[in-house]
């Protein structure tokens, strides 16, 4: 039988390769040897150490790779160092032009990086061919965008300096261009490593950058294993850090970089849930499962890797899942007509096949199509559990493959309930053709992307990032720049003092005066005054020394009582804006009637002159005039993303901030740090100045008079040096907000690694309150808030 | 080491297990029967509440439809084999206001030879007497191209019921129908009634359609739904469902004449609709997209399409079909590309 006639009768597809010359003459024009990218060309590792890359789909080795070292790391850095002060001198339009020239190479040589990745990675060459790369210009010529129009967009802002950039395996081009592009727009410098299994396309990115005229030391690219990611990230001239990859990794650079002043974002792991209404386009819902979980074999910090199915449609649901999962193509990443690639390295593949078969030991049931695997090669089929239990380890651990676990839902609240058990947020999938639903529970979903009706759509002009512990920072759009910048008016602020402890006092025999009635300071949480869990107490002193006053000296169970309160009053988060502003010009209101007492207060325990009190409780009241007048004005964006769809960016609150407020300017700073926090949406935990709490205490009596609910403001006072780095300990505060020393702040950073909790610390400076930009600019509602993308298609 | 090794794909399994084995949702309609059935699609009583549970969402059918044809590639001898098999399924069709009996003779004498001979000695498949689907007139040409066709298998579609607009009088079409059926037609291509589907009045169109199928006899009813004026793809889901309830044994996208023609998102959902009705009554129901296909490329999505959705047995004529005028013509120049390594041109291929 002629092969034609075969092709008729049959209607197979064939082989249809793609070839990998380009990129096989590519690593030969190198030797299949590949040095650093330092400064103005490669350079041989310092340390004589290479390692071999391969190409999973055949486990063939395709090249050596480097092994860079500290001298590397350090040569790197320096060069970006002394890079960095001309390539921000560039200009917005020069830096603009540069990045434009990337974003138009890659595409000239689109195919041959879209070859090289797959070769690499063994992700399917539709993946890299018609997403990866095209994402990857795009995200260049956005950020071309930004760079052309920083200086208006971004007034009084630079760039925070040298980055280092740690990446990922599993989508290595794209990841350094969300990385790359942001910091080069913004006037910083960089030094990237790529992740050792998976170097190649950031070397001949590099050489393209050279091409194109890109100034030496601008990019750098060191390559190595975690112990060169290591390296750069403790490197002291880094001034920033952006890492993607697992939440234990970001773990460790988070401890490792506490302290040291480093901006930090990260980007990490995920438990995604996918969510189908049974109103929902079924068939289309399946296909979105596809491309939720069998998108780069599974290998998505994003993958929609939890399937919550309501009840009723379970079962179609789950039978048109398995005949699609029939229809599946897996094998080499090259052939066009693959849908699933290779896994990227034995380690991998190990760990899914681990934890498949725990999951089976647990009682689950596993399904996978009935076609085998290639058996040469690092390959996973597809696989389905079902009669999963939030319980289940499957349910809770990220595989990072092709592994799908199953469960049901019977109402939206269930849904949501079931959708947020889990330590991750960075992405989430809701199906349903009732707008009045998405919209219900899009918000309510705990996750930084939630897409509607659609999965794995990304872009350069919407934010991506997480909740939880799946990081902090935003890539993509105007939220993602912020990461990368930094106002000019904070390169030179003074040093913070020492936070002081409480300390003991004696103020003498009292006299045969009528005595004051004794004032006592307690604690006030969920809108009640607590005494202090200790029953003890510490001694507020005045200029000279005396004692002015008590205040409660708070403990564990105290912030304990304290974080609860703030849970139980979730219903602020859900509020309206228009309510947060009247009730926070109500405290200023209820505040201005009792001016003349604050400044007494602040007098007596300052030492402050008359007029400087005064001036104190004026501004606060001013203030409280600022963070109201916000409260309902601090609105998302809709980006402009290039699909038929809406991209919501709303800013959300944290839920539970906690405050720990510097020793100076007792109240103003109290005010600045509480009212923004609270004006967005969060229930906020506050310590006050340890030295001088009574201006803080005093406010209870205007939050009950001002109708501030119970559980919104908490306050607990005693030596912010001891309940700072408890509160930074709590798992269910959220985020969290340090103003003191610098031992202080970093003893809040490396104390809230327990669940990556956003910190932000004053890096041991000193802010001036008085000062508008200083103490009330945009910045605070930005920290105060986090930002998540709604994409909603639409069409009918 | 310069070449990569080419691990071949997994062939995804035989479609009609992929089929079989999704299981008929619980309390509708009756279990699929096992193994090949080509029997005819006998109906179902009309079922509103099936209608009512239809959702589809446009940007995702699109999606779909944008990564279908990028997921899967048929190259080189795969290429040729599946152009062929597009020949075989194509309803050769012409509909013009100047059509005439010599036209439509020519035109049947393309659909018993529809390649150069030489070319399928080339290609090795001289043995496969290659034939056109059908080929599809006006009800005033059937007899001649039942002459044309005589021992040459080829059934005779007739376009019917007032085609394109479906709105001359209801008795008048059934008419056209038997007539076009007395004159030897072996499949009509009914049109339905739009107001029926723009106005949700589904019990009407369930009775239009179930009349025409009766008038047909045993002959093979194809339903135009005219998707390009039923606004929307909840609407195309719906109507094709309702016209499988009604006994059709093919749902058609278009006439040709509607400002959109037989796009794939449309295809998609038909689909969609024939695979619902399978799963619940184990009925299969063909399906013809129809208009604008004038492309090799497009015959491959399409093709890809079936294969990926519906499973082998949709690429059959029994099941399948592309009407087209044009297709067959760039086709034939794919084919001879194939044989020669050269770009074909079209006055080297007898006209249709």
């Amino acid at each position: 039988m002629s092969s034609v006639l075969e092709a008729f009768e049959t209607m197979t597809y064939g082989p249809a390769p793609e070839s990998a010359d380009s990129a096989h003459a590519w690593l030969e024009g190198h030797g299949r040897s590949f040095g650093l990218y330092v400064g103005d060309g490669w350079r041989p590792p310092a340390t004589g150490e290479t390692f071999e890359t391969h190409d999973p789909a055949t486990t063939e080795v395709l090249s050596t790779i480097a092994q860079g070292g500290g001298d590397d790391v350090d040569a790197a850095v320096a060069a970006a160092r002394a890079a960095q002060p001309e390539w921000w001198g560039l200009g917005p339009h020069g830096r603009a032009r540069h990045l434009y020239a990337i974003a138009r190479q890659i595409q000239k040589q689109s195919r041959f990086f879209a070859v090289l990745e797959s070769l690499d990675n063994g992700k399917p060459i539709r993946e890299t061919r018609d997403i990866d790369i095209p994402l990857v210009a795009r995200h260049f010529y956005h950020h071309a965008g930004w760079a052309q129009l920083m200086e208006k967009e971004l007034p009084g802002y630079g760039p925070v300096g040298v980055v280092g950039q740690v990446i990922p395996w599993n989508f290595p081009l794209l990841m350094l261009a969300w990385k790359v592009a942001p910091a080069l727009a913004t006037g910083n410098t960089v030094v990237l490593k790529p992740a050792e299994y998976t170097s190649l396309t950031a070397l001949a990115f590099a050489e393209m950058c050279r091409r194109v005229g890109l100034p030496p030391g601008v990019l750098n690219i060191v390559t190595g294993d975690g112990r060169t990611g290591e390296l750069l990230v403790r490197h002291p001239d880094v001034d920033k850090v952006a890492f993607t990859g697992s939440t234990e990794v970001g773990r460790a650079i988070r401890a490792a970089t506490a302290g040291s002043g480093k901006k930090l974002s990260l980007e990490l792991g995920g438990k995604s849930p996918f969510i189908v209404f049974d109103d929902a386009d079924l068939d289309s819902a399946v296909e979105g499962v596809v491309d939720a979980i069998w998108f780069n074999q599974g290998q998505v910090c994003c993958a929609g890797s939890r399937l919550l199915v309501q009840e009723g449609v379970e079962q179609q649901v789950i039978a048109k899942l398995r005949a699609r999962m029939e229809t599946l193509r897996v094998g080499s990443p090259l052939d066009k007509s693959v849908d699933l690639g290779a896994i990227v390295a034995p380690v991998q593949l190990e760990r899914i096949s681990t934890l498949v078969d725990q999951g089976k030991a647990e009682g689950t049931t596993c399904w996978q199509p009935s076609w085998a695997c290639p058996t040469e090669g690092w390959f996973y089929p597809p696989t389905l559990f079902t009669g999963v239990e939030p319980a289940s380890t499957l349910a809770q651990v990220e595989i990072f493959g092709p592994v799908l676990v199953s469960m049901t839902f019977r109402t939206p609240e269930e849904a949501v309930a079931l959708a947020n058990d889990t330590r991750y947020g960075l992405a989430a999938s809701v199906w349903t053709e009732n707008v009045n639903l998405a919209l219900d529970v899009a918000p309510q979903l705990a996750a930084g992307v939630v897409w509607v009706n659609c999965t794995n759509v990304f872009d350069a002009a919407a934010g991506f990032g997480g909740y939880r512990e799946s990081g902090y920072g935003r890539e993509g759009g105007i939220e993602g720049l912020w990461e990368y910048v930094v106002a000019d008016w904070q390169r030179d602020l003074p040093e913070a003092a020492a936070t002081s402890a409480p300390r003991a006092a004696d103020s003498g025999p009292g006299g045969f005066d009528l005595p004051a009635i004794d004032r006592t300071a307690k604690m006030y949480v969920g809108g009640k005054q607590s005494r202090p869990d200790g029953g003890y107490s510490y001694p507020v002193l005045g200029p000279q020394g005396g004692i002015v006053g008590e205040a409660g000296l708070g403990n564990r169970k105290d912030l304990r009582n304290a974080v609860e309160a703030a849970r139980k009053a979730a219903k602020w988060s859900r509020t309206t804006g228009h309510l947060r502003a009247q009730i926070l010009y109500y405290v200023a209101e209820n505040l201005s009637a009792r001016s003349s007492e604050l400044e007494a207060r602040l007098a007596a325990m300052t030492g402050s002159s008359a007029e400087a009190a005064a001036q104190e409780v004026a501004t606060s009241v001013d203030r409280l005039f600022t963070w109201a007048a916000w409260a309902d004005k601090y609105d998302g964006r809709v980006h402009g993303t290039p699909m038929r769809n809406v991209t919501l960016a709303m800013p959300e609150p944290w839920g539970i901030l906690a405050v720990v407020c510097p020793e100076e300017a007792p109240l103003l700073a109290f005010v600045s740090l509480v009212a923004p926090a609270v004006a967005m949406g969060n229930r906020v935990v506050a310590v006050p100045s340890g030295r001088w709490p009574l201006a803080a205490t005093d406010l209870y009596q205007v939050f009950d008079t001002s109708y501030v609910p119970g559980g919104v403001i908490n306050i607990f006072t005693g030596d912010p040096g001891e309940l700072a780095p408890t509160l930074a300990r709590h798992d269910g505060v959220a985020a969290m907000w340090f103003f003191g020393d610098r031992d202080g702040g970093a003893a809040v950073e490396r104390e809230s690694v327990g669940n990556l909790k956003a910190t932000w610390t004053s890096q041991g400076k000193a802010r001036d309150w008085y000062d508008p930009r200083q103490g009330e600019g945009q910045e605070f509602l930005r920290r105060g808030t986090q930002i998540k993308n709604i994409w909603v298609p639409y069409g009918e | 080491m310069t070449t990569t090794q080419t691990t071949p794909a997994a062939e995804a399994a035989p479609p009609s297990t992929s089929v079989s084995t999704v299981e008929p949702a619980p309390g509708r309609g009756e279990p699929a029967p096992s193994g090949h059935s080509h029997e005819r699609n006998p109906g179902t009583p009309l079922e509103l509440g099936w209608l009512r549970n239809v959702q589809v969402n446009r940007s995702a059918v699109e999606r779909r439809c944008a990564t279908l044809t990028t997921r899967r590639s048929v190259k080189k001898t795969w290429q040729a084999g599946w152009l062929l098999r597009a020949i075989s399924v194509i309803d050769l069709t012409t509909l013009a206001g100047d059509d005439t009996a010599g036209r439509v003779r020519r035109l049947c004498a393309k659909a018993r030879n529809p390649v150069r001979a030489d070319l399928l000695a080339a290609l090795g498949v001289e043995g496969l007497d290659l034939k056109v689907g059908a080929v599809c007139v006006y009800h005033r040409y059937v007899a001649e191209a039942v002459a044309a066709l005589r021992g040459s298998g080829i059934p005779v579609a007739a376009v019917s019921t007032g085609f394109p607009a479906g709105l001359s009088p209801f008795d008048l079409r059934l008419a056209e129908i038997r007539a076009s059926v007395a004159d030897g037609a072996e499949e009509i291509d009914i049109v339905i009634t739009r107001e029926h589907a723009l106005t949700q009045d589904w019990a009407a169109l369930y009775d239009e359609v179930r009349a025409f199928r009766e008038a047909c006899g045993d002959a093979h009813l194809k339903a135009i739904l005219a998707t390009g004026e039923l606004g929307t793809l909840r609407n195309v889901y719906r109507a094709s469902l309702v016209c499988m309830m009604a006994g059709a044994d093919f749902v058609k996208t278009s006439t040709g004449k509607e400002k959109e023609n037989a796009v794939l998102p449309v295809g998609l959902t038909m689909v969609r609709s024939i695979r619902d009705y399978l799963e619940r009554t184990g009925h299969r129901v063909g399906f013809k997209p129809a208009g604008g296909i004038s492309t090799a490329k497009d015959a491959l999505a399409w093709l890809i399409l079936m294969k990926e959705e519906l499973g082998p047995a949709w690429l059959e004529p029994e099941l399948f079909r592309f009407g087209a005028s044009s297709l067959l013509g760039d086709i034939e120049r794919q084919l001879e590309h194939h044989v020669t390594g050269r770009y074909s041109a079209s006055f080297r291929h007898p006209k249709a």
